[in-house]
């Protein structure tokens, strides 16, 4: 099939050529942006935060007028209370394992801070690492479903307590491997010591999880997600939360149950109707707005997608419309049925080749663009070829009813005048 | 000619049922979208105090150590400590002055069989109700006497005295905070100011209802009431946070002007200097924008609202660019047509009237069709779980707004064939084709 005919038959129709090629360029830009987003966010959404997130949830209580935790009898009154309600949760039916901790990931309620490999390291000092604690017991591993890589557990003797705004040494930690691979690239950090917020008193690291994320979900702590660390140590304060893991089945009922049994060991509290929460809520919530973004990227794009077939489908049926005596003239000359639907083919694929063109051009512009103002990272090729190949097909699919129509034009259109 | 343009215009849209039901429903569904993605972002990026937005200042200072500083590169803190804060608000330099902090406080109700619950609390200095015109229902602010006494006082919100008090004068009344009897003095008017700008920074959200108990600062603190947001910058212990290394208060100041503000700006640096003199801090930097200025530089708005109104924006230019080609085809079918009317006498202006108000047509159908279409992209907003779903709402401005950008938009697509359409020689059209 020759292209100059074809060519030369567009340049008489240079608006509308331009048109829909413009218009299949600003749609490939925009929706391979979009798909883009969206791969990005699903991405996100789906990261594992290195728990066991099945039958885990969370209590977050406050006491009524329990002692202050700025005294050292307050702080032994809150541990003695907090003990208690751990021994009453850990002997509830249906429970797997409980420890005390002061958040969890997704939670976005973080306590932050830096570790060094220096002691005495101050805010600001660029040599340290940034990281989220968690404070807990020994009872994290099986609660929390945490793998270990190296070194140990906590075990009963290392945990302590402490007011939760005192600052005591922190003798030992276990860390995450992205941590320790910061701190110690060459490998072996179990052993080892770093110094935490700056404290001259050295942390020994026992053990490396492989993963786990910080509390917060969103970019506050892009760079620093899957720095943890945890300390085996109990916080005293007036509130208190603590983490449950359920035998398989049983989360529904210990949900229920843990209420009436933590007024029972002690009335004088407060727990409101958010105060237990699986971990699945947890996760639903923290991820809610990026999942919003997808499904509207997604929407949105399919919209496009609709709006540019239905405005192809319409011109072309106009040019058909406007060529009907030269289909039939070159139907008499001897072409056949096919060759006129191949005519519109081609013809739509050239227009949607350069339009492709231009888009992938657009596309790429408007990713950097992105780049600089929303910190998105580089499209892959993928998605752009993708992109290409996914507008050409969809030309070529709204181009079919009226080429079909075109083919069906009779020869003897040629003969009549009108 | 109007009359005869809209009446032709009619006919022929009536004619192409088809390509014209296209052509609304595509910039219908562009117009729906770019409304309520604008809408949403009007709300989120609106100003909250427009009568004063330009006289309310946010000091800001660094008092962190030399550890890590970069002259030129370091700004100053987006909170301040408690020290510095009430230096600056005791020195008095400006007209009014507040120092906030966020809490949750605890409520219990004083009747028997109802649980305490947590509400949100703001901390904060006698001159904040004057300064931000907050209304009152019932009763006012407190006194700077009543804050050097720790008087135990209150301020509570109308929708916290009507679950409390089914919505009765509850001044004099007593309410249970945080374990400690507080004497309300207040009852405010539906207050929530969108973004809730006095509390950017100090641990609550930006955007959603109004906060519930307002407390005198110094009095909450003496019931041990803890800020939402602690940011320590060197060890030694949070045990008192008054005098702990830890930001974790914010200061607004009401002046009368720009030139105020650069007086102000100079007192603050001088206040700096004096501090550095003492050996308390070791960095100048101070900043004082005003409220838009730093609402901006808190990038309050979400960027992926943001990006949702670009892409409505997208979507409408693509809508556009095939409502030119959908019309385009339309007016050259019309050839014909034009040729007889140009041959009867037509001018080329008269012709390209005629397609305009086609084009503006289609842009009206394509309005109210988008305004059906923005209505429910809202609704769908309100179900959504963020913090400003239930304001998504329509307001008259973006009403008239949806048809200004309909028929702009659809002029803008019906110049190309219009022009089109009036260059067609009328003779070629005549003869038997």
């Amino acid at each position: 099939m020759k292209l100059h005919p074809i060519v030369a038959a567009l340049r008489k129709h240079k608006a509308g050529t331009v048109l829909i090629a413009l218009q299949i360029a600003l749609t490939l830009a925009i929706v391979c942006n979009a798909i883009f987003i969206i791969g990005q966010r699903v991405e996100r959404v789906n990261r594992p935060t290195g728990l066991d997130e099945s039958n885990l949830f969370l209590i977050s209580q406050q006491w009524v007028g329990a002692p202050s935790a700025d005294t050292p009898e307050g702080v032994d009154k809150l541990d003695a209370m907090q003990r208690e309600d751990l021994v009453a949760l850990r002997n509830l039916p249906g429970v797997a394992a409980v420890a005390p901790t002061n958040s969890l990931p997704l939670l976005n309620s973080a306590w932050t801070g830096s570790v060094s490999l220096k002691p005495g390291a101050v805010a600001g000092d660029k040599t340290g690492t940034r990281t989220a604690y968690y404070f807990t017991d020994e009872q994290v591993f099986p609660t929390l479903g945490l793998k270990l890589v190296a070194g140990r557990a906590f075990n009963a003797g290392d945990v302590q307590h402490q007011g939760f705004r005192d600052n005591p040494p922190r003798p030992v930690a276990i860390i995450t491997k992205a941590l320790a691979d910061k701190l110690y690239p060459q490998g072996g950090a179990v052993g080892k010591v770093m110094y935490s917020d700056g404290s001259s008193a050295p942390t020994t690291i026992v053990g490396v999880v492989q993963r786990l994320q910080i509390p917060s979900s969103g970019s506050f702590g892009g760079d620093f997600a899957w720095n943890s660390t945890l300390i085996p140590t109990r916080l005293d304060a007036n509130y208190a939360r603590y983490a449950v893991r359920t035998r398989p089945g049983q989360l529904d009922a210990v949900m229920h149950a843990v209420t009436p049994l933590l007024y029972k060991v002690n009335p004088l509290r407060v727990l409101d109707d958010d105060s237990v929460r699986p971990f699945s809520d947890i996760r639903v919530k923290a991820y809610r707005a990026d999942v919003g973004m997808a499904v509207l990227m997604g929407v949105i794009c399919l919209i496009l997608i609709a709006v540019t077939a239905a405005g192809i489908v319409g011109l072309t049926s106009f040019w058909v419309g406007q060529r009907h005596r030269q289909i039939g003239v070159r139907r008499a000359l001897g072409a056949r049925k096919i060759d006129i639907l191949h005519y519109f083919q081609i013809e739509n694929l050239l227009i949607a080749g350069v339009g492709a063109v231009v888009g992938v051009l657009l596309a790429v512009g408007l990713n950097l663009w992105l780049m600089t103002h929303y910190e998105m990272t580089r499209i892959p090729v993928l998605y752009v070829l993708t992109g290409v190949l996914a507008m050409l097909a969809i030309g070529q699919a709204a181009v079919f009813v009226p080429a079909r129509r075109a083919s069906n034009v009779p020869p003897v259109v040629a003969t009549r005048s009108v | 000619m109007f009359a005869y343009y809209l009446d032709l215009a009619l006919r022929s849209l009536r004619r192409n049922q088809v390509l014209t039901t296209l052509m609304v429903l595509a910039l219908a569904l562009g117009i729906g979208a770019c409304i309520t993605t604008l809408t949403v972002l009007k709300l989120l990026s609106g100003d909250p105090m427009p009568q004063k937005s330009s006289r309310l200042f946010y000091p800001q200072i660094d008092p962190l150590p030399l550890a890590g500083y970069v002259a030129g590169e370091a700004k100053p803190q987006d909170t301040l400590t408690y020290v510095d804060a009430m230096n600056l608000l005791h020195a008095r330099k400006a007209e009014r002055q507040v120092v906030t902090a966020l809490t949750r406080a605890k409520v219990s109700p004083l009747h028997l069989g109802q649980r305490p619950f947590f509400s949100d609390g703001v901390m904060t200095t006698a001159d904040f109700f004057s300064m931000f015109d907050v209304p009152f229902q019932y009763g006012g602010g407190w006194s700077a006497d009543d804050e050097s006494n720790h008087a135990r006082v209150a301020v509570i919100a109308g929708f916290l005295n009507d679950k409390l008090f089914d919505g009765a004068n509850s001044v004099g009344k007593v309410i249970r905070i945080s374990e400690h009897d507080y004497r309300i003095i207040g009852v405010l008017k539906p207050w929530a100011p969108q973004p809730r700008f006095y509390a950017e920074m100090l641990g609550g959200r930006s955007y959603g209802d109004g906060d519930a108990v307002f407390l005198p600062l110094e009095s909450a603190r003496a019931d041990a009431m803890d800020p939402g947001n602690v940011n320590c910058y060197a060890m030694g212990g949070m045990s008192k946070l008054e005098t702990a290394p830890c930001m974790w208060v914010g200061m607004w100041v009401e002046l009368r002007d720009a030139s105020d503000a650069v007086g102000y700006k100079s007192f603050l640096s001088n206040y700096v200097q004096q501090q550095i003199a003492l050996g308390r801090m070791h960095r100048p930097e101070v900043a004082l924008p005003a409220l838009m200025p730093w609402l901006r530089s808190m990038q309050v708005v979400p960027d992926d609202v943001r990006l949702q109104a670009g892409l409505a924006f997208g979507f409408l230019l693509i809508c556009v660019v095939n409502t030119v080609g959908l019309l385009l085809a339309k007016c050259l079918r019309r050839s014909p047509e034009i040729g007889v009317r140009r041959a009867l006498g037509a001018s080329r202006a008269a012709i390209f009237a005629q397609f305009m108000v086609e084009a503006g047509m289609i842009g009206l159908a394509g309005g109210v069709l988008g305004l059906v279409f923005a209505e429910l992209g809202l609704w769908a907003i309100r179900h959504q779980p963020a913090q400003y779903a239930s304001l998504a709402r329509l307001d008259v401005e973006m009403f008239f707004f949806t048809f200004v950008v309909a028929l702009v938009a659809s002029l803008i697509a019906g110049i190309l064939p219009a022009w089109r359409a009036c260059v067609v020689a009328p003779a070629p059209q005549l003869k038997a084709a």
